[in-house]
């Protein structure tokens, strides 16, 4: 599972009917420590997970184990919010 | 599966209901000299493992498996706590 933002959503009107109704969210991936990581990423929410929030993401086929996911055609998905991060200094 | 370190752990109210009551720690990893190699991953734990302690985790859909037949969607998993590494 990655630490990420989310930077912006997605807009898609033709897509798999299974994504119907289904919120894509730009995610860029930081490090436990908050600085940004390379890349974006576009990922399906399940959990209301708002602009600028910092979210837990599952990619791969463990993607489609989260709620409401199941046969669905993704492969990142935001499973959490996250509230804090701590790191043994 | 891959050598790693507990280096800190998350806290998420909001989550997936099959996330609920699992521990989710950020794990370092590591070479087997236990040298840091690569970025930190979130983890699931299923073995109990505490801070600082030296770690075996796997990634992928089999990181769900310890935790069957609930379906817990993680891709990186604790599976166990090395005791020691010869090299």
């Amino acid at each position: 599972m990655i630490l990420a933002r989310v930077v912006g959503s997605v807009v898609a009107t033709r897509k798999d009917p299974r994504l119907e109704g289904k919120k894509l969210l730009i995610l860029k991936p930081i490090g436990p420590d908050g600085k940004d990581e390379a890349g974006y990423v576009v990922s399906v929410d399940t959990v209301s997970a708002g602009f600028r929030e910092t979210v837990i993401a599952v990619s791969g086929s463990s993607a489609r184990m989260a709620e409401g996911c199941k046969d669905t055609p993704v492969d990142c998905t935001i499973v959490g919010i996250v509230d804090t991060v701590n790191l043994d200094t | 599966m891959y050598l790693g370190r507990v280096v800190g752990c998350v806290v998420a109210t909001m989550k997936d209901r099959n996330l609920l009551g699992q521990r989710l720690l950020i794990v370092q990893p590591l070479s087997p000299q236990l040298e840091p190699t690569g970025k930190r991953q979130v983890c699931a734990d299923c073995t109990g493992a505490g801070a600082g302690e030296l770690v075996y985790w796997c990634k992928g859909k089999e990181a769900s498996f310890p935790f069957l037949p609930a379906e817990v969607p993680t891709d990186s998993t604790i599976v166990g706590i090395v005791d020691s590494v010869d090299l």
